[in-house]
């Protein structure tokens, strides 16, 4: 158990503070600037700063990486059934998925601010949506049809109903897939609600603040809403990782 | 000089806090251009025994030897050509290029790798596939390719590990011939890890019956079935007599008498 | 034939999605549809939702009134392929140095063991948010004759988030030759550099391609992104801003370089898809023995 320990986590945990311990001692004695690279002391002393503000720019984003996450992975997911059910849905929405995949949809975001209007928060939560969708679907698809022939045969010798095949054994064997699909999701969820904000609309999340912090020179505080949705995106992945784990210990 | 010599040779992993056995004090020798098999129970050490002989592992304790160098040197020398129970062909070379791939790797010339990749897709007999894939060979295929493979550099040592056990029983006995065939033709010594008793018998000149937990050689039978072996063998009392003799030493039985006629000189520990 | 399919059926869903956003253009409350405060079906005007055709012939007509303006196709066309090579110079340096990471991680356990934990998790972080960061050395570096140019930061970025897909995908190409190759090379007696090009290099090439379609992917997104907060001159990110800010008049000019870097982003694929190709000795699955 302790070696496990050592052998996993020290090495990382160690690399992590020299390079940390470099960081700082590299920006005082070599004298960088800080529009290069802020000191992380630096970086330190201006989160306390920010704190309050920092605090509602993660609300705000956070809570539309939420609604859009929710809504574009229950939308993938019905989408998922309906094309593991009807050929033509999986033919017409394949396709538009691989595209979506290899495609900035973050440039959507001015067209949508232009079709909801300034001031309101749904063209992120919409670009987060349409992000989010991809994985969701394409791993919730994989699972549904990785049901083995030997469970297909076995239901029909029982001669179970189609319902009975999709609450049996489809849905709980497509389950793992669906959450490998949702940790990806979760962590795109929080990318594109801050990138969003770099093109415009409103501007009450972390995307702006760092953004008017570069553009008024303050690094250090830019680095510490950058620190900020860092720590937004891995509150996202872990939230995923612990509803995973109960999902699954349940079965 | 003998082809391998090993002499007390011990192996143990530790597997979650527990040390297990897998070989207690084997030893074992066999003779330039002789066929042996190894035979047993899983567990009982077979394959164990022959990764140590082709360096893949390295022992507790004891000692190897192949042509009495260190089994480090042959390894580094290629005095032995090794087969899997997989084939392992590399699917992105053409069967001539993965038969030619351990004379590429030691610095075999160009003309001199063809000539020799040719010799060796006809004694496999699969010289129309020279440049065709892995992948569109059948398993039986695979594997006859994988046996050039190994006799590409004409080592006096030819170690395989099952290398029929995924084929099916008929491509496993047409296999088996053609390997007697080829052990003929290269005047190689053979060391071939089996869970088949026909197998064994069918190929061997001796086949050594290993028992488990911790791995041992329980018997040493001679099978004195000649050279030239062909499928009527198989028919054969004298055949018959060596399966039962194999058999009997695997479970721990009294030899028959129709054993001991055939079974010579049974050697039990 | 199935290709030929998919072709054919992704037709007939950008149809499907273009005569669902015309209906409901027709159909649709003018004001959209709000509820608890927000705004959840958007407005229907002619300015929030201009009709196809308008966006289609906006593209050939000329960029704004001055008389040797380009036509908005051309215009959009340029600063696609001046992003597409921001974005091809940001994925070559993000892959070298990521497949380096690779090497250092395939060659040293410990490297592996205190370098994995770190690439994985900075792939569930929104690095993409430094852009902003990096972007605030263009104009202030100069060594000797060489000036840190703008599209240099944007490159940057790229290559930073194309580096992390690279890395992660190659490594478990590299480690990904079954048992029986690995013990077959070390009957050879190969060494470490002879496993690598004959077997090594050879299994990764299916991990790699992958990766490389992310990482292009990325890189392509990290460009636009960029772009957007530099304000490079040149690029698609600063078409996007730029049209869309002439919005309230000119509503339908927005869409082409939206539409622009769609298709750049699939160029891109495309590109990879081909480098693929090209590759596919290297792509056959053994059959199982």
């Amino acid at each position: 158990m302790t070696n496990t320990v050592v052998r996993r986590v020290l090495p990382p945990v160690v690399l992590g503070l020299v390079a940390l311990l470099v960081w700082e001692l590299g920006v005082t004695l070599a004298r960088i600037q800080p529009y290069l690279l802020p000191a992380p002391s630096a970086i330190g002393k201006q989160l306390a700063v920010v704190f309050p503000s920092l605090w509602v720019a993660m609300l705000a984003t956070g809570l539309n990486a939420l609604i859009g996450l929710v809504v574009g992975s229950l939308m993938a997911i019905v989408f998922a059934l309906l094309a593991s059910r009807v050929r033509v849905i999986d033919h017409i929405i394949a396709p538009i998925v691989a595209a979506i995949a290899v495609v900035p949809i973050v440039a959507l975001a001015p067209v949508l601010t232009t079709m909801f209007g300034a001031t309101s928060e749904s063209p992120r939560r919409v670009i987060v949506a349409i992000v989010v969708f991809v994985p969701v679907f394409v791993n919730t698809v994989r699972g549904l049809r990785q049901m083995l022939p030997v469970h297909r045969d076995l239901m029909q010798a029982y001669a179970a109903s189609n319902w009975q095949v999709t609450r049996m054994v489809t849905v709980p064997g497509a389950l793992p897939y669906i959450f490998t699909g949702l940790n990806i999701a979760s962590s795109l969820a929080v990318i594109s609600a801050v990138v969003a904000e770099y093109f415009g609309g409103l501007q009450n999340g972390l995307g702006s603040r760092i953004t008017s912090a570069a553009a008024n020179s303050a690094y250090p505080r830019a680095w510490a809403y950058v620190l900020g949705a860092i720590v937004l995106g891995l509150i996202f992945f872990t939230a995923t990782l612990a509803i995973e784990k109960l999902a699954t210990r349940r079965r | 000089m003998s082809a391998v010599d090993v002499i007390g040779v011990s192996k143990s992993f530790a597997v979650k806090k527990a040390t297990v056995v897998a070989l207690d004090d084997v030893s074992l020798t066999v003779k330039a251009g002789e066929f042996v098999s190894l035979i047993g129970p899983s567990g009982c050490g077979k394959s164990t025994l022959l990764r140590l002989i082709a360096e893949l592992d390295s022992p507790t304790s004891g000692s190897i030897a192949v042509f009495g160098k260190t089994a480090r040197q042959a390894r580094l020398d290629q005095s032995y050509g090794i087969v899997f129970q997989s084939a392992g062909l590399l699917p992105w070379r053409s069967i001539a290029a993965n038969i030619e791939l351990p004379l590429t790797l030691h610095g075999v010339s160009r003309t001199a790798r063809r000539e020799r990749v040719a010799e060796l897709v006809e004694l496999v007999g699969l010289t129309e596939f020279a440049s065709s894939y892995p992948e569109q060979l059948s398993g039986g295929m695979q594997q006859r390719v994988a046996i050039a493979r190994a006799l590409a550099e004409r080592p006096g040592l030819l170690l395989m590990d099952e290398p029929f056990g995924a084929l099916d029983e008929m491509t496993r006995e047409r296999m088996q011939a053609e390997l007697v065939r080829m052990c003929a033709e290269t005047a190689a010594a053979v060391i071939f890890v089996t869970h088949s008793i026909p197998e064994a018998v069918f190929l061997s000149d001796r086949v050594v019956v290993m028992s488990p937990r911790p791995g041992r050689i329980r018997a040493v039978i001679d099978i004195a079935l000649g050279d030239v072996r062909g499928e009527k063998l198989r028919e054969e009392e004298s055949f018959f007599a060596g399966v039962t003799a194999v058999r009997e030493a695997l479970h721990g039985a009294p030899e028959s008498t129709a054993a001991t006629n055939a079974a010579r000189g049974v050697d039990s520990r | 034939m199935s290709r030929l399919r998919a072709v054919v059926f992704g037709v007939v869903g950008i149809v499907l999605l273009g005569v669902l956003w015309e209906a409901y253009k027709a159909f649709g409350p003018a004001a959209g549809f709000s509820a608890f405060n927000t705004q959840l079906l958007p407005r229907t005007s002619d300015l929030a939702m201009p009709h196809l055709v308008d966006m289609l012939t906006r593209t050939v007509q000329p960029t704004n009134s001055s008389a040797d303006s380009q036509p908005v196709w051309l215009a959009v066309a340029l600063a696609c392929l001046s992003s597409l090579g921001t974005a091809a110079v940001g994925l070559a340096i993000g892959a070298i140095v990521g497949f380096g990471f690779a090497l250092l991680m395939l060659r040293f356990r410990i490297a592996q063991a205190a370098v994995l934990p770190w690439l994985v998790l900075s792939q569930t972080v929104p690095l993409i948010a430094l852009a902003p960061l990096i972007v605030a050395w263009g104009g202030r570096i100069q060594i000797g004759a060489f000036a840190w140019d703008r599209w240099m930061s944007v490159a940057v970025i790229a290559s930073y988030l194309a580096l992390f897909p690279v890395a992660v995908g190659a490594l478990r190409g590299l480690q990904s030759p079954q048992v029986a190759h690995v013990e077959l090379m070390r009957s050879y007696a190969a060494g470490w550099w002879t496993t690598l090009v004959y077997l090594r290099l050879p299994a990764s090439v299916p991990y790699l391609i992958s990766a490389l379609r992310l990482a292009a992917a990325s890189a392509i997104v990290g460009t636009v992104v960029a772009e957007v907060s530099t304000g490079a001159k040149g690029g698609i990110g600063r078409l996007i801003i730029e049209y869309a800010q002439s919005g309230s008049s000119d509503p339908t000019k927005a869409f082409s370089p939206i539409a622009g870097a769609v298709l750049m982003g699939l160029a891109a694929a495309a590109i990879v898809a081909l480098v693929g190709l090209s590759l596919g000795r290297f792509r056959r699955n053994e059959v199982a023995t």
